[in-house]
């Protein structure tokens, strides 16, 4: 369970997030949307326990994420940011490692090496091992960062734009694989996802989360709160979800 | 293992230029000139390792290769905290204080304005490589200033205290001075390579690192801690060298497969050393000229830090 309540955030002293009160359950796939400068990184940071708090709380499996200390933290949330970048010659299975540090402090042990092992399988990395991350295409060490948040082994992982830089075959590819291991059973994740993609959010989320100018719109199961009347709302302007085949679509009005 | 095979090929290839530094023409009186020689090698080595393992450690917190702890002002630092103590205390107190507790005193001060101000440069702007090298710039230049203010209203025989200090020599070295080198060096390479996994995950960022449960900025802290006694130390025996470490640094990345500072802090360190020492060597043994070494590894350094530069072209 992941909790805020009341939260404030504030940087320079301009307010980022504004007294966001949201909870929700584990299990699942969750889109966070809304336009630029929503304050949907910030939120996920704020989860992970990352920035300092003007007021409220974040608390996530009882966790106090902003006084806990970082290897607990790290047990509970794994953060894959958009900015990772790395500019020293690692390869991808070094990469995927520093997912474990919580477990291993630096020096893995054969259950780090069988999770790093699980989530190069599991993204298709398992031939991309021992490539140098520079010599990856954007694609690829996009799927790299989102395995290594994988092998952090945590029950929530947060995802801030993953999909960017894929084009629509990944993009289906990690989608699919969010989706299924965010399914009930054994090592499930609750996946929490930042995206653009309305269309993608619509197909593939089982709830949204919706801001707007740092304040929470709307959260709740997507087949009920993704509409064309949020979704004009949100971005300022007229969508329109229609369901093609079974299938909800995002298009303009 | 590949890496362990290279780290052992340099060790032995310093092994050799260090028995070649002893013996080359050795003359009598023997015990004199072997233990001359003795001290200088060490001074060589000691000062190399420091500033290679120095240059890596900041690399690795700075994340960017072309950083070296000289090029931001370190040195510069350490120069001005010893016009200061001069300044302050004057030539006699200084030179009079136990050599152990200087070098304590003044490590301790560099450590503590080191962290100060880089560890807050760190925080603010590590992304931005432009504005940490002009700031370091800057601060090495205005540090600068203040060292010569300084020395410029000292006493003609207090100066030559300071002067010893503000030019690279590896000439005369202090015998003392060596063994506390020595005795600083050891646990601080030590550290550093028990700091050695959690600097490879330090390529992470300050925030992709905090996510996956590391204390950064205690890691950052500590490196800066170990790079300002490195720096003390080498600075302390022949003064400072600003590219030296650029150079080792380089070249234990080019000879080494991955970026693994298990590894790189050795290679950096054992390739400092091998570079004096065989410059050394050759300027002094072989072609018989007196302090043109730091000269060329500057202006050598120098070239390398403008290729890096310029060959930079993506982020």
């Amino acid at each position: 369970m992941i909790e805020l309540s009341d939260l404030i955030v504030e940087r320079d002293h301009a307010r980022i997030l504004d007294r966001i009160d949201l909870r929700f359950g584990q299990g699942g796939l969750t889109a966070m949307i809304g336009p630029n400068g929503a304050g949907k990184s910030t939120l996920l940071h704020a989860m992970a326990g990352l920035l300092p708090l003007a007021a409220g709380r974040v608390t996530v499996e009882g966790l106090d994420m902003p006084n806990a200390r970082p290897r607990e933290r790290a047990r509970v949330v794994a953060l894959m940011t958009q900015t990772d970048r790395v500019t020293a010659r690692l390869n991808v299975e070094d990469l995927v490692s520093f997912g474990r540090w919580t477990h291993h402090g630096g020096r893995p042990g054969p259950d780090d090496r069988a999770a790093v092992d699980e989530a190069l399988e599991l993204f298709d990395l398992g031939p991309l091992r021992d490539r140098l991350l520079d010599t990856l295409s954007g694609g690829q060490r996009q799927r790299a960062f989102v395995a290594m948040a994988h092998a952090q082994g945590t029950p929530w992982m947060l995802l801030d734009e993953p999909l960017a830089a894929l084009d629509p075959r990944y993009v289906r590819d990690l989608m699919e694989r969010l989706h299924a291991i965010s399914r009930p059973g054994p090592g499930q994740r609750s996946v929490v996802v930042v995206m653009h993609d309305l269309a993608t959010a619509a197909r593939y989320a089982d709830r949204i989360v919706a801001l707007k100018d740092g304040r929470l719109v709307t959260a709740g199961p997507a087949q009920l709160r993704l509409t064309g009347a949020l979704l004009s709302d949100l971005f300022d302007t007229p969508l329109a979800v229609e369901t093609v085949a079974g299938r909800r679509l995002v298009v303009p009005a | 293992m590949a890496e362990r095979r290279r780290i052992l090929f340099l060790l032995l290839g310093l092994a050799v230029l260090a028995a070649l530094f002893m013996a080359w023409r050795l003359g009598a009186p023997y015990g004199y000139i072997i233990r001359i020689r003795g001290i200088r090698l060490g001074a060589l080595i000691a000062t190399g390792a420091a500033v290679g393992a120095a240059t890596v450690l900041f690399q690795a917190v700075t994340r960017n290769r072309l950083l070296t702890p000289g090029i931001v002002g370190f040195d510069a630092l350490f120069v001005f905290v010893q016009t200061g103590l001069v300044f302050a205390l004057g030539a006699t107190s200084v030179a009079g204080l136990p050599p152990m507790a200087k070098f304590l005193a003044e490590a301790a001060v560099m450590a503590a304005a080191a962290t100060g101000l880089f560890g807050l440069l760190l925080r603010r702007g590590a992304e931005d490589l432009l504005r940490m090298v002009l700031t370091g710039v800057i601060l090495g230049v205005f540090l600068r200033g203040l060292s010569g203010l300084a020395a410029r209203m000292l006493e003609p025989s207090e100066y030559a205290v300071v002067q010893q200090a503000s030019a690279a020599s590896f000439g005369a070295v202090d015998p003392a001075q060596l063994a506390i080198a020595g005795i600083v060096l050891l646990p601080v390479l030590g550290i550093a390579l028990r700091l050695a996994p959690a600097l490879d995950a330090a390529a992470l960022g300050r925030t992709g690192a905090r996510a996956v449960g590391m204390d950064y900025d205690r890691l950052v802290l500590g490196t800066l801690l170990l790079v300002a006694a490195l720096v003390a130390v080498s600075t302390a025996l022949v003064g400072p060298v600003t590219f030296l470490g650029l150079i080792a640094a380089s070249l234990a990345q080019a000879v080494l497969p991955a970026q693994r500072h298990a590894a790189l802090i050795p290679a950096a360190a054992l390739i400092g050393a091998a570079i004096l020492v065989a410059g050394q060597f050759v300027f002094e043994r072989v072609l018989g000229l007196q302090s043109t070494l730091a000269v060329i590894v500057e202006f050598v350094g120098g070239l390398l830090f403008l290729f890096l530069v310029l060959r930079r072209s993506r982020p």
